[in-house]
């Protein structure tokens, strides 16, 4: 049991090395970039892959949360409290780390919030929000569910959309980089392309390691079983309320972290990261990677993700992730990696002891 | 010593009076059968005593603690577990994960505890396994553990719904027509099941139309109809009553 679980994890961390190495041959280490960005976005869509196809729960407003942590880390490190340098508040907060001085781009200086305070702030304000929505908005179910996230991805939408502080149509940006270890930092400077690119990986897999371990948990059975028959799951003693809510929780945290990490290393944040059509898109990733498969969305997060950002679809972009929805939905509503796969894999187990029978 | 009471209960839907100032209790390590004609309200009874239904008035008292404004999982968590009389198992999972669900209300492994699969959540996970393992062994299905629970036959259904029922170690199990849709062996089969239930100890409260099973094995048979009760008492003296043969067979012509 635990084995399996090891081996796909190490055949991930495999892949992320070789990936890079083969971009440093083929001389396409640009292409990084664009993998960094999707193992961001990979970082949504797996915690929502938990909430639909294990809680068996619908969200279309997690760009909402992606939202929420990206501009709430992009106000906090780039509103500057220079100003206000003689304010108890202010000198406390400076005294304590919380405020960190640095230069603009004009060589004036600023006195804004830490980015690793920001990234604190951004995630407990996803949680909260996310469980203040949750807890009325988890009591309905299917189509009703899904109009009332939707609603709440359209608020946010609009919100960012029209205020000011958030820069309106235009995002915001200059957002500092996000300084983790011996200088490295989450930003977009080409000569950390590497180490991002690596640290953004590392973050996928820790939070599949982490998402893996939930799934095949006493918590992972309560909520397939959630979605197998509620009102049964609930005569066994699940709290099926909190369940779900915790579930909903849990994946908006993973969307607002993605979002603050996103937003630093962008060096900004604009409207359309909170746009339904993102919501959709996510959405579309975890139906075409099959519902219930962690490592079916993963990879078809990372394929169209990849594809998407260095503009394979063209202007087509929205309208391919709304084809892909379509098409999955129609005519293979177990997504297109899921059930083949794993029947292929039967398939060749079955040979190969075939084979062996034979050879004995 | 009564481990349910139930006291005046009513529940009204609309215009319909679906039970009625109902009154009862079971005795602990009993089988008691709640009897009656279609639409009589025996399944809006169970709804009402697992807490998929609030009571208009009355209550119902579980070991000494009222019970009827508590959700169905709380109820659940004090030891009174049911089965449904339309089989409601878990789609896309396996027999075995059905029955350990079950479990749920005797292991504790969080969200936290299980993203981390802190080690002492894999014993927990072993002592789960291996009760749902030997509970399906009791009743026979060990061989169905991976089967896809929903692609067994109707019979085995049954059978998994009732060691998934059973893997909580519930002090009371409310079973609601555990032998519609059997044939007369499997029937036969399940009213011995049911008394070998009660031998663990496990008080039992039974919604049932086989007449045979329910003279056969219970202790105490309530006739409810048109959501009042009319009868409560031992099998023979139920089957005496003039007031249950009227409302069984009909009014007397003559």
């Amino acid at each position: 049991m635990r084995t399996s679980r090891f081996i796909p994890i190490l055949a991930l961390l495999g892949a992320v090395v070789l990936v890079q190495l083969l971009t440093l041959a083929g001389g396409k280490a640009f292409f990084l970039t664009q993998l960094t960005m999707s193992a961001y976005y990979t970082l949504i869509v797996i915690g929502l892959c938990l909430l639909m196809g294990f809680a068996g729960q619908i969200s279309l407003g997690h760009a909402g949360f992606f939202a929420i942590g990206g501009y709430t880390s992009a106000v906090l490190t780039t509103l500057d409290l220079a100003a206000y340098k003689e304010n108890p508040l202010v000198a406390m907060l400076a005294k304590a780390g919380v405020l960190t001085a640095r230069q603009d781009l004009y060589g004036g200086s600023l006195l804004s919030v830490h980015p690793w305070a920001a990234c604190v702030v951004a995630v407990l304000l996803a949680f909260v929000i996310a469980w203040a929505i949750g807890i009325p908005v988890l009591k309905l179910k299917g189509h009703y569910l899904a109009m009332a996230t939707l609603g709440f991805g359209t608020i946010i939408y609009s919100i960012v959309l029209g205020t000011q502080r958030f820069g309106a149509a235009d995002g915001i940006s200059s957002v500092p980089p996000f300084p983790l270890l011996f200088g490295v930092s989450v930003s977009g400077d080409s000569s950390l392309r590497v180490l991002n690119y690596y640290f953004a990986w590392l973050l996928v897999t820790v939070a599949m390691v982490l998402l893996l371990n939930l799934i095949s948990s006493r918590v992972g059975r309560a909520l397939r079983s959630i979605h197998g028959a509620e009102d049964a799951a609930g005569a066994m003693g699940v709290d099926t309320a909190r369940f779900k809510l915790s579930t909903f929780m849990l994946s908006a945290v993973l969307a607002a972290v993605a979002g603050v990490f996103l937003t630093h290393y962008n060096g900004g944040i604009g409207p359309s990261e909170a746009s339904i059509m993102k919501s959709v898109r996510y959405v579309a990733i975890v139906a075409v990677g099959g519902m219930g498969s962690l490592w079916g969305t993963l990879i078809m997060s990372v394929v169209l993700n990849f594809l998407s950002l260095r503009g394979y679809f063209g202007s087509f972009d929205d309208a391919v992730f709304g084809g892909i929805l379509i098409v999955i939905m129609l005519f293979a509503p177990d997504g297109i990696i899921g059930a083949d796969l794993r029947r292929l894999v039967g398939k060749i187990a079955n040979y190969k002891q075939q084979n062996s029978n034979k050879s004995q | 010593m009564a481990l349910l009471e139930v006291k005046n209960i009513s529940k009204r839907f609309g215009g319909l009076q679906a039970v009625k100032d109902v009154s009862f209790s079971v005795r602990e390590g009993s089988i008691k059968a709640v009897i009656g004609p279609n639409g009589a309200g025996k399944t809006t009874l169970f709804n009402l005593l697992s807490g998929f239904l609030l009571p208009d008035s009355g209550a119902i008292v579980y070991k000494g603690r009222p019970i009827h404004a508590k959700s169905p999982h709380e109820i659940a968590q004090q030891g009174l577990s049911r089965t449904f009389q339309h089989i409601r198992l878990f789609a896309h999972m396996t027999a075995l994960e059905n029955v350990m669900v079950g479990r749920h209300v005797r292991s504790r492994a969080g969200f936290l505890a299980g993203m981390l699969n802190l080690p002492w959540t894999w014993r927990e996970e072993q002592e789960i396994r291996e009760r749902a393992l030997s509970l399906m062994e009791f009743l026979g299905i060990v061989d169905l553990a991976d089967a896809n629970a929903t692609s067994l036959s109707y019979g085995q259904q049954r059978a998994v719904e009732l060691a998934r029922a059973l893997a909580g170690d519930p002090a009371m199990l409310l079973l609601d027509e555990p032998a519609a849709g059997l044939n007369m062996r499997e029937t036969a089969d399940t009213a011995r099941l049911i008394s070998r239930i009660r031998d663990l100890g496990i008080t039992v409260l039974i919604v049932e139309h086989d007449m045979s099973l329910v003279m056969q094995i219970s202790d105490e048979v309530l006739v409810l109809s048109y959501g009042e009760k009319i009868a409560d008492d031992a099998p023979r003296a139920v089957q005496g009553n003039p007031e249950v043969v009227r409302v069984y067979l009909g009014e007397d012509d003559a």
